[in-house]
């Protein structure tokens, strides 16, 4: 007897569109959030913040309400949404360019307040969206159209470690690190994806993940490549883990 | 029967948005107008709504956008150079289509400038910071009753449009006491769950955005927007006559100083001059219609404000192409507030002008 | 035996299932589809484990269903 062992999950539109660019590890994102959310059966009961970037059209692919914040606020947004409705689940989708340049208050003070959200962060080390400008994660060497030399610490500082800084925050319940450059780094990714989640649930504080994922046509290399740059480079210098976790020791 | 209390504006703004059903406040501290939000910090939490200081305006103003997207009555406060933080948000929230309130109480500027009154801020609400076409629906108080009463008017206002909607005070009205009632909240509660978000159960998801991809789609939803501020002139034009039939000088006014202007203008006419005030409540839009009805049977309008003119662009733009007569200006740029002698010398002034006819009659 | 479900004109030729499927049944297509992209094509000559790694790793969501 066949069974069906994979299908598109509920949280995911029937009409959906991936508006992402060819072999972009963002539409993984979108749906392992969205299997997290149909295995904790909160579909119903959610309300998405869709942010400023590639990730502006949340409500083409994610089946669950979706309110649109101004570039870098999606933090506030979901802050005023959960105070409002608490029994709600709230979430963002930002890239690091929205979350840790331009939110980063935003960020970190909803996190100091412990805002019961959950937070995902796609860093990708460069403004996708606008056409691959320097961002706030770019990093050291690494070319884009406004370092046409490559970054330098001299000229533009340093690359901002996401995950580092926010575990350090009182609010936050759980901070992971991952990637989605191999089929066991897409499992892993997701249980941490549900873990951020489980955080706001059980009342824990803020759940964050930070998805380290590819931008093929910015960094002008195969979607092969581009993983390749996520295991190498990246990851030595933002390392993948779990770096807080009050919700496997509240358990 | 509600008592009579003595009541500073601040504290009677806060009051009523408790009275109207706010369930969700957010704001950063900015003098003349921290009262709102220190009451707030305390009433709310008693309530089980919702209070958050929030780390910025910009934050604030974005909490807004939030809470009001879930269909909850919402408001923040805020002043002057903060209220310029907030641009950004409130065009978002205007081309979302979000019903929320925000209290502006006006502080002397520009840049920090200082706490004194100041109408220095009528184009900053009415013709807005933020990006693209979009208004803010204005009410001006001059009393602290206007303050309560105009608080529920915002709410309901916001609700039954889907508008962002500006309580415009300033440092006068806020930290002025006065007795007043606080009232029960008179209007009839709008239904949001048509559109709000509260999870898609037994529905399709929804989505709340200003991106609009077509051309044609987004240029029809700006239209429809702006539909409504038409409605709203329509139905919620609300505006002070006195005095203003077989008046020669029309006074224009708004605020706290309309009411010092009054004082003035019923001097006068004890004195025999006939003059009148004309004293729009409703901003944005603006009554340009009722302003250009008042101007037809007069010979000369004196506009006062606070500030160098901005509100006179407004009245002139009235009566432009309908009535030629002249409008003059009398104001100062924030501080200092005007005495009713003061008022009352420049109506002097201009009517003895009328009356020597120095006017002609395209001098516009 | 397992067999997947995948809607050609979602696929936008990235080849990351192509690359991560073990037992190597999806392919390059030889037909543009819709989108204009050679999308990836399942082999069904190829012994499909059933293991949806492919869908999992579809950045697209172009496989749309797995049996086993």
């Amino acid at each position: 007897m066949e069974q069906l062992v994979y299908k598109k999950p509920d949280s995911i539109r029937d009409d959906f569109k991936i508006t992402f660019c060819p072999g972009c590890d963002h539409g993984v994102a979108v749906r392992l959030v969205a299997e997290v959310l149909d295995e904790l059966g909160v579909r119903e009961n959610t309300i998405g913040i869709a942010s400023v970037g590639c990730s502006v059209f949340s409500y083409d692919f994610f089946n669950v309400d979706i309110v649109e914040a101004q570039h870098g606020r999606s933090m506030a947004v979901a802050t005023g949404v959960k105070r409002s409705k608490p029994d709600k689940i709230v979430f963002t989708y930002q890239g690091d360019g929205d979350l840790a340049s331009i939110g980063i208050a935003e960020t970190i003070h909803a996190m100091t307040r412990g805002e019961k959200v959950t937070a995902i962060c796609i860093n990708n080390t460069t403004y996708g969206m606008t056409g691959g400008q320097a961002g706030p994660t770019t990093l050291l060497g690494q070319v884009t159209t406004t370092t046409t030399q490559g970054r330098r610490a001299d000229i533009n500082g340093y690359p901002i470690k996401i995950s580092e800084l926010l575990k350090e925050i009182e609010g936050t319940a759980y901070v992971a690190r991952v990637t989605l450059d191999s089929p066991q780094a897409v499992v892993n990714a997701k249980k941490c994806i549900k873990k951020a989640f489980e955080a706001q649930i059980k009342g824990l504080g803020t759940g964050f993940v930070e998805i380290l994922a590819t931008c093929p046509t910015n960094w002008k290399m195969t979607p092969q490549q581009a993983h390749e740059r996520v295991r190498g480079e990246m990851s030595d210098v933002f390392k993948p883990g779990i770096y807080k976790d009050k919700v496997s020791e509240a358990k | 029967m509600r008592k009579k209390e003595l009541l500073k504006g601040n504290y009677a703004i806060a009051k009523a948005a408790v009275e109207a059903g706010c369930q969700s406040y957010f704001a950063y501290p900015i003098t003349p107008q921290s009262e709102i939000g220190e009451y707030l910090s305390s009433e709310m939490p008693k309530l089980g709504r919702a209070y958050v200081s929030a780390e910025s305006e910009v934050a604030a103003i974005s909490m807004l956008l939030g809470a009001g997207s879930t269909g909850v009555k919402a408001m923040t406060s805020s002043s002057s150079c903060a209220v310029a933080l907030m641009q950004e948000g409130l065009s978002f929230i205007a081309g979302d289509e979000i019903p929320c309130v925000l209290v502006s109480v006006m502080r002397a500027g520009p840049g920090l400038g200082y706490i004194y009154p100041s109408q220095g801020d009528y184009f900053q609400t009415t013709k807005g910071g933020g990006n693209g076409d979009y208004k803010i629906i204005t009410f001006a108080p001059s009393s602290v009753q206007e303050c309560i009463d105009l608080t529920y008017k915002c709410f309901y206002v916001s609700q039954k449009y889907r508008t962002p909607v500006c309580l415009l005070a300033d440092g006068m009205l806020g930290q002025m006491m006065e007795p007043a009632v606080i009232g029960e909240y008179p209007y009839e509660e709008i239904d949001q769950s048509g559109w709000a978000l509260d999870g898609a159960k037994n529905r399709e998801a929804r989505h709340i955005a200003s991106i609009e991809r077509e051309q044609e789609t987004l240029r029809q939803r700006v239209e429809k927007i702006f539909e409504k501020y038409n409605k709203i002139l329509e139905n919620e034009n609300i505006f002070e006559k006195y005095e203003t039939e077989g008046a020669k000088l029309i006074i224009t006014a708004f605020g706290s100083i309309a009411r010092i202007a009054k004082a003035a203008v019923k001097l006068a006419r004890k004195n025999g001059l006939k003059v009148g005030l004309f004293r729009p409540i409703l901003l944005n839009p603006f009554p340009e219609e009722t302003v250009a009805e008042i101007a037809e049977k007069a010979e000369v309008i004196l506009d006062i404000e606070l500030n160098c003119g901005q509100m006179l662009q407004d009245i002139k733009a009235s009566i432009a192409g309908k009535v030629k007569i002249p409008v003059k200006f009398y104001g100062r740029p924030a501080g200092v507030m005007m005495t009713v002698e003061e008022i009352y010398k420049q109506i002097e002034n201009c009517y003895r002008e009328i009356t020597e006819k120095k006017y002609g009659t395209a001098c516009i | 035996m397992g067999r997947i479900v995948l809607n050609r004109d979602r696929c936008k030729a990235c080849y990351i299932c192509v690359d991560s499927c073990p037992n190597k049944v999806l392919e390059a297509d030889e037909k543009v589809n819709a989108l204009g992209y050679y999308p990836a094509k399942f082999n069904a000559d190829k012994k499909c484990a059933g293991c949806a790694i492919c869908a999992r790793v579809c950045p697209d969501m172009a496989i749309e269903k797995v049996y086993r």
